[in-house]
């Protein structure tokens, strides 16, 4: 299984994330923003946190225009999974691949804690492998994760089951208590908490596995 | 050729930041402000001659990079 994770400049996740995929099972290659395409035969890639660019303009504004991105788009079109976590789950939300909007948080803080979250659906193959009405602890540590969605995108992403995860005690303000969503193909998911700082006991929280493995073990070859 | 792009939250979008402004500003005494909306000023020097084509293209700007439309909208002036 290969996956490759993409860095930005101001990426400060990516070996976090790469380390976390590895430890899973996949073989990971980095791949830079300015490259135009992306390594044959992927599995996955990652578009992990930290603050591509700056933050200048809007978060994930410039990075969801670099180079690899159009790669990063063709590839999910071709029915590729993607998973952006934090920034990574912003970029994506600036090219497309993922609807809705992410704002400064309401109460205008950076917040940065663990955070317990509810895993809103098992149909995804980054979620399948939560144990059913376990709610997980992965940090949380953004200064712009306050999701918007008008009422009919919020009543669309409910009925087509496409929330992934949801807060519990919202840090953010995000509507729906929303933390995590998946593409119309369930194949892309951006979320804001970060299941890559969560893989190892010593890191306060090994709750984050259940994603990487889940991931794995779905594409495994058979 | 200068243009000149604003790009405001749309209204009805909660603006976190407005409001602090707002609330800053209540606390130095400036009583009646009722309501501050925070934006962003871009202005751009364009090599363009023609001030149509160049309100075209600064609009397309605005579309694929400078706004997001999903929560922002925007105004040109061509200067």
């Amino acid at each position: 299984m290969k996956a490759a994770v993409v860095t930005f400049p101001g990426s400060n996740c990516d070996r976090d994330l790469a380390v976390a995929l590895s430890a899973a099972g996949f073989e990971v290659a980095r791949v830079w923003h300015k490259d135009s395409d992306l390594p044959a035969g992927l599995d996955v890639v990652g578009i992990p946190g930290g603050f591509s660019f700056g933050d200048y303009l809007r978060c994930g504004a410039i990075a969801a225009r670099a180079p690899v991105m159009q790669a990063v788009v063709r590839f999910a079109a071709a029915g590729g999974h993607v998973l952006g976590v934090c920034n990574g789950f912003q970029v994506l939300i600036e090219a497309g691949l993922l609807p809705g909007a992410l704002m400064r948080n309401a109460g205008l803080r950076f917040v940065c804690r663990p955070q317990r979250l509810r895993v809103a659906t098992a149909d995804s193959v980054f979620t399948a492998a939560f144990r059913p009405g376990v709610e997980p602890v992965i940090p949380i540590a953004h200064h712009d994760g306050n999701y918007r969605a008008g009422p009919e995108l919020l009543a669309r992403l409910a009925g087509e089951d496409r929330i992934a995860f949801t807060y519990i005690d919202n840090p953010n303000g995000s509507a729906g208590d929303i933390a995590g969503v998946l593409s119309d193909n369930r194949r892309v998911l951006g979320m804001m908490p970060h299941p890559e700082r969560a893989i190892d006991p010593a890191q306060g929280s090994a709750d984050g596995l259940a994603l990487f493995r889940g991931l794995a073990a779905a594409l495994a070859p058979a | 050729m200068k243009a000149r792009v604003s790009v405001m939250l749309k209204d009805g979008v909660l603006d976190p930041q407005g409001e602090a402004v707002r609330h800053a500003l209540g606390t130095l005494g400036f009583a009646g402000v009722e309501a501050v909306r925070q934006g962003k000023l871009i202005e751009l020097d364009l090599a363009a001659t023609d001030r149509a084509s160049a309100e075209v293209e600064v609009r397309a700007m605005c579309e694929q990079l400078l706004a997001n439309t999903v929560i922002e909208r925007y105004s040109v002036e061509i200067l």
